[in-house]
Formats: C-alpha cells, sequence, structure tokens
C-alpha cells in the first residue's frame, strides 16, 4: 500500500523556456505580414454602416480615406459637435477636398491613377446634407471610383 | 603553451522573450488588422460647364423607378411608400419586367456575345433621391437593397445560362456577358429639400 507515499519533497521540474522566444518571433512575424500600418488618427467618431453586398477594398495603395463623423469627444469642446471631415490628420472643409484627391493623385505612381478609390468612411448617423456635398466635390476632382465602407450584417 | 581549454560563457538569453513581446506589442499597436470592405459605386462625371442642363435626355417614365428617401428616412417607390424589405423585389421586378408589361421599362434586342440574341431593359434607371436630413445608414440601406438586387438577377442569369454557377463563379467573358444583360444603372440625383425643418 505504501507504493506512493514517497517519502521526501519531490523537485518540480523547470520549465525550458528556451524555444519561447522563437514562438513570440513567429506571433511577431505573423503580425507584421497580415497587417498594415495606420495612417491617420481618428479626430472623428465612426461606425461603419451595416449593409451585405461587400466587395473587398484591393490594394490598399491605391486608396485615399475621407472620413466623416461626429468630432471625438475631446475636440468637440472646440469643433462642435457637427459631423466634420476629417482628411489626413486635420478637420476640414468640403473646399478643401478637391485639393486633397489632387495631392493624392500626384503622390500616387502615374500608371495607378486612373485605378485612384476614394474610401467613404462615414459615421452611420450622419446626415446626408455634407455627405452630397462630398460626393459633388469628388466628382468634380475627376475621383468617380468610390465605396462607401460598411460592415457586413449579421 | 598548452593552454587548457577555456569554457566560453554563454549568454544569457532568457530576456530575448522579453525583447519579443515588445516588438509584438509594438506592431500591434501601431498597425490595423481590419480589411476594408464596402459598397463599391462609380459617380457620373463633372457635368461641363457649358452643358445647358440636360434637356434633351428624355427618359420615358416608364423606364424610371423614382426611390426617393425624406428626412424621417421613409422610403417611397414610384408612388407608394414601401419599407426597406420590400425595395429589393420592386427593384428586381422592375428591372427584369418578365411579362414585359407596359408600365415596366421597354424592352430592346440586343446580340451580346454567348447568349445570343436578347430582349433587355436596356434603358431602365433607377434614381435615387435623397434629402439633406436623410440618414447615412438609411442611405446605405437602399444603395445595398438594390446593389442585391442586381446581384441577384445575375446570379440567377447565371444558373440558368451557364451551368448552375454563380455570377462570381463565371468565367471574365461570362461576366461580362451577363453585365451587358443587367447593366448597373442607378443614378442619384441631387439632393431635395423637401421637408426641411
Amino acid at each position: 500500500m505504501g507504493k506512493f507515499n514517497k517519502s521526501g519533497k519531490r523537485g518540480m521540474p523547470e520549465l525550458n523556456t528556451s524555444s519561447l522566444p522563437d514562438l513570440i518571433f513567429t506571433l511577431l512575424f505573423f503580425f507584421m505580414i497580415v497587417t498594415t500600418m495606420r495612417e491617420v488618427t481618428l479626430k472623428v467618431q465612426f461606425r461603419a454602416p451595416q449593409a451585405t453586398e461587400l466587395e473587398k477594398l484591393e490594394k490598399k495603395s491605391l486608396v485615399s480615406f475621407i472620413y466623416i463623423g461626429k468630432p471625438t469627444p475631446e475636440f468637440q469642446a472646440k469643433m462642435g459637435s457637427e459631423s466634420r471631415i476629417q482628411l489626413n490628420d486635420k478637420f476640414s472643409e468640403v473646399s478643401e477636398v478637391q485639393d486633397y484627391i489632387t495631392q493624392e493623385r500626384m503622390n500616387m505612381k502615374e500608371e495607378d491613377q486612373p485605378f485612384m478609390t476614394v474610401s467613404l468612411k462615414i459615421d452611420k448617423d450622419t446626415k446626408m446634407g455634407i455627405v452630397t456635398d462630398v460626393k459633388q466635390a469628388l466628382r468634380q476632382a475627376y475621383a468617380l471610383k468610390i465605396n462607401y465602407s460598411s460592415v457586413q450584417r449579421q | 603553451m598548452a593552454r587548457k581549454k577555456r569554457n566560453v560563457p554563454g549568454i544569457n538569453s532568457s530576456s530575448t522573450a522579453d525583447i519579443a513581446f515588445i516588438l509584438l506589442i509594438f506592431f500591434l499597436i501601431t498597425t490595423s488588422m481590419d480589411t476594408d470592405r464596402g459598397l463599391a459605386r462609380r459617380l457620373p462625371p463633372p457635368p461641363e460647364r457649358n452643358q445647358t442642363k440636360d434637356d434633351n435626355i428624355i427618359v420615358k417614365e416608364r423606364n424610371v423607378l423614382q426611390v426617393r428617401l425624406n428626412k424621417d428616412n421613409q422610403l417611397m417607390c414610384g408612388t407608394e411608400y414601401i419599407s426597406i424589405g420590400q425595395l429589393k423585389d420592386k427593384a428586381k421586378e422592375f428591372i427584369k419586367n418578365e411579362q414585359d408589361s407596359p408600365t415596366l421599362p421597354e424592352k430592346h434586342r440586343k446580340n451580346i456575345p454567348l447568349l445570343g440574341d436578347v430582349m433587355i431593359t436596356e434603358k431602365h434607371v433607377i434614381s435615387v433621391q435623397n434629402d439633406v436630413g436623410t440618414s447615412y445608414q438609411a442611405y446605405i440601406n437602399v444603395q445595398n437593397e438594390l446593389v442585391a438586387a442586381y446581384n441577384e438577377l445575375r446570379d440567377e442569369l447565371a444558373k440558368e445560362k451557364f451551368g448552375g454557377r454563380k455570377y462570381l463563379e463565371c468565367s471574365e467573358d461570362e461576366q461580362k456577358a451577363i453585365r451587358d444583360y443587367y447593366p448597373q444603372k442607378i443614378s442619384e440625383a441631387e439632393p431635395k429639400k423637401y421637408g426641411a425643418k
């Protein structure tokens, strides 16, 4: 019966952690490959609207972003709570959209310019008035390929 | 000068994991994984400056499906109020015009490679009109339903003509034929201020 009663303490064998760095590096490389660098910090609240017929946005380098929504709480004191446009890192007016598109186009390779896409990231509670103004500006700037950013409806 | 073999001290690598962790966390924070998805649309080119308001383009009434959204997000299709769930079927019925009804868009004979001579409602237009106060989600819902109507029609056609496959599973030529059969024609009029506050 005393088979299992061993006298004396057993030492806990030490865990070999020499391959831990390799594990972490694998994770690191995975994230480096599947993700892209975030380019702007959002200054407006953006909750994507829901839709079902979605298409993937290919080739990030051909895409420019326009954000529209209410300013985030820390900017509301200064900017008010009306919907605002954000281009790059700052709040902008509708009149600046055209210049922004021109500038974005200049930064692209010449052969890529016809394929330029503008992704409109618009908060779902925005009123259409400002959206239409932006769309008219995009038409004037000949940025005709647009994409209404939205998420899959469950 | 025989030397004793010296032991090379091993480098303590227990902190490599920590260094890798820091790198990992850095990348987790600064990058975003979200693949952007959305409704792809094409805007019409801007009107020419010297162009007088296009009076000479007359679209027959039967060829136009009016979809209106007001500031309270109520939807009107043609002359009646409908709910968003009905819009897709309305649009499909309008685009397809299966019975060649005189109140739905007229059909024209067209020769499409792979499909041959077919009668299609080539001249139909779906006109979406929204108010300044319409919410963006309501607008996206309408756009989404219209795109869904086209996608379903295209899928149906692909199934019928190209052996039970979906539109996206067809070859490039087949897809083009289907696109010619059901061209996407959604026009967006400038918003009106119907019911301003």
